[in-house]
């Protein structure tokens, strides 16, 4: 165990894991002892499925090295996919959370396929081009769903595209109809739910992250000639972390849908991706804990801003800017490392004098 | 037949707002190798001026662009040393981040300046316009004015990057900036002008795009912005004849497919084909093949 704890990495992710749980824990109190305002208590949810995506997003950006502009699209399609299923199986399951668990599951393999269709072509190409490519399937995903009509009766389930055309037996409803998106979900996601999420979603990646698979993933990411030179196969490895990502992804979207009264596919646009990355970026490129941290309160950060109202967006942006600047620029860094100098020397000379 | 001419002719109307958008996108990744995101909210800015100086203080549209041009130079320039210049050294995706922050803040500034309601651009390109084959075919000046802009914007650029001392210095900082440097060039200012140059380009593209879609909004520039990224991409980023060319195929590609396949799914039409020429040209149609070095 001693030898395990010495280990960096590892102790890193055992802190985040009980990190994690410790917020669970504390949050569970304060949510039994009414001590969370209402619409904190709605946000919990949310929370967690924004908490995912930027987990999941962070294995692309951060772990592999592509920049996807795109990863809201794998969120609506788990999102609808869960929706959809969650509905059609209102009657056939009762139990809330096997419903919720199935729909999560349902999400993440939608998603994981969209993730292999769209894979193929994508992690052939690198950089921007790669960037701008996941945007545009982003895109299509929107608009597909956008005009995609589904409807359940006693035979099952009816899609039709572009037009409603369904045509029912007796007994039959609409589940999704096209951009007015699914109305009246029945709200079965729990705080709970979303923390066991959290938690398996961690548990992937880390084991991910740490395996022969994860090294060779990273590897390619630090620089990918020389990994391939050295036999590891590109597409392969990308395409093992891009679908891995998707499909959390896709979870975080059933969980986070079957939350909403009502879920359309506009939503889920270019700037939700953006706002997915800001979290990724903000928290530190393959850090997770980074990125639980920097979803989590960037998701609470604009109610607490309400009393702003109208000004809180700007701030958001202006917040972002500094942040940015303040990390980043060349000026910023010598000021934190004197500081820091400073710092330690008073330490250093404590030390002695102690 | 008369259908589809004047659906191209719509189609390149509608691709040389792009391609001007695109020109800015592109000469900025050229030389500052970053994603502008910004830029699709100058051209909003652009419009709104245009728009207050002719219908609120009654100016001429000719001085209302000009105004919008002057204003988006000294908006691109501000934004370029306040928030891109102290990132030259970071991390790409840090830069990103800041252009987005900065597009956020454009629309929640403009959303709090000028209120959300939708402004209606004034018609002051309206006229009778050209018509062709006895009448069946009708261009609006819109058209007219905004094709005739766009290939001056282009001609005027190639010679000014081919010709002149700051275009060939902006072409060497792209090509290698530490190099130019030693040569003399003043890279930080050659930056400057290039956002400068680009921004007057969003402001032109702005007024164009306002003339031809009436409604003003805060967020009028993001969709046209994304698009139009999508255009230099497409034409191969970093190249200015790729960016004319990939704006113009561009509109005619969105063009028709809505009024050949689909209105609805004519975004979608639109990313899938750029998929497609970049899974086959994977630097774009004019873009120069990136040789990857160990």
């Amino acid at each position: 165990m001693k030898k395990i704890l010495q280990n960096k990495a590892t102790r890193s992710n055992y802190i985040t894991y009980g990190g994690v749980i410790l917020a669970f824990i504390l949050l569970q109190g304060l949510s039994a002892a009414n001590a969370l305002s209402s619409s904190l208590k709605g946000q919990l949810v949310p929370i967690c499925a924004y908490v995912v995506m930027a987990l999941s997003l962070n294995l692309t950006v951060g772990v592999l090295g592509e920049l996807s502009l795109g990863h809201a699209g794998f969120m609506s399609v788990g999102a609808f996919a869960g929706a959809v299923a969650a509905s059609a199986m209102t009657e056939s399951v009762a139990a809330e959370p096997i419903r919720l668990a199935i729909a999560m599951v349902i999400g993440a393999v939608f998603a994981g396929v969209a993730g292999v269709l769209i894979g193929i072509p994508v992690l052939r190409l690198n950089g921007d081009y790669l960037a701008i490519v996941t945007l545009a399937f982003g895109e299509i995903i929107k608009s597909i769903i956008n005009n995609l009509y589904i409807g359940i009766d006693v035979n099952g389930l009816h899609a039709s595209f572009l037009n409603n055309n369904i045509t029912f037996a007796e007994g039959g409803r609409m589940i999704l109809s096209g951009p007015m998106g699914i109305p009246g979900i029945q709200k079965i996601s729990t705080f709970t739910a979303g923390f066991i999420l959290i938690m398996i979603t961690l548990i992937v990646i880390f084991n991910l992250v740490n395996s022969r698979s994860g090294r060779a993933i990273m590897a390619l990411r630090d620089n990918r000639i020389a990994a391939e030179s050295v036999g590891i196969p590109v597409t392969k490895y990308k395409m093992m972390a891009f679908v891995t990502s998707a499909a959390l992804a896709g979870a975080a979207g059933a969980l986070f849908s079957l939350g909403q009264n009502t879920i359309i596919a506009s939503k889920f646009d270019f700037n939700t991706s953006i706002l997915i990355l800001v979290f990724v970026v903000l928290g530190g490129q393959g850090r997770m804990w980074g990125s639980i941290i920097a979803a989590a309160a960037l998701t609470v950060l604009p109610e607490m801003l309400r009393e702003f109202a109208d000004y809180r967006m700007l701030i958001y942006a202006i917040v972002l800017i500094v942040v940015m600047l303040f990390t980043n620029s060349a000026g910023a860094k010598q000021f934190i490392s004197k500081v820091k100098s400073i710092f330690m020397r008073d330490i250093e000379g404590g030390e002695q004098n102690g | 037949m008369l259908t589809f001419l004047n659906h191209l002719i719509n189609g390149i109307s509608l691709g040389s707002v792009y391609a001007i958008i695109a020109l800015g996108y592109t000469m900025v990744y050229g030389i500052a190798k970053m994603l502008n995101f910004a830029h699709g909210d100058v051209i909003m800015v652009g419009a709104y001026v245009c728009f207050f100086a002719v219908s609120s203080f009654g100016l001429p549209p000719v001085l209302g662009v000009l105004l919008a041009m002057l204003v988006c130079t000294i908006l691109g320039m501000t934004i370029e040393r306040l928030a891109y210049k102290p990132l030259r050294q970071a991390p790409s995706l840090a830069v990103l981040i800041t252009a987005i922050g900065v597009s956020y803040f454009l629309q929640n500034s403009a959303q709090l300046l000028w209120g959300s309601n939708q402004k209606m651009f004034p018609a002051f390109l309206s006229g009778d316009g050209i018509s062709l084959f006895r009448g069946q075919i009708n261009i609006s000046t819109v058209t007219v004015v905004t094709i005739i802009a766009c290939v001056i914007i282009m001609l005027v650029l190639t010679f000014f990057t081919n010709k002149t001392k700051m275009g060939k210095a902006m072409r060497a900082c792209s090509e290698d900036k530490g190099a130019a440097q030693l040569m003399g060039i003043n890279v930080n200012s050659t930056i400057s002008m290039t956002f400068a140059i680009g921004s007057a380009l969003a402001a032109i593209a702005g007024v164009l795009l306002c003339s031809a879609y009436p409604t003003l909004i805060p967020t009028t520039g993001s969709m046209p912005g994304i698009k139009a990224f999508t255009a230099a991409v497409f034409g191969g980023i970093g190249s200015i004849p790729g960016a004319m060319l990939g704006g113009i195929l561009l509109g005619i590609i969105e063009i028709f497919a809505k009024a050949y396949i689909s209105t609805q799914v004519s975004d979608a039409i639109v990313f899938a084909v750029l998929i497609i020429v970049l899974l086959v040209k994977p630097s774009g149609l004019l873009g120069k093949p990136i040789r990857e070095k160990v």
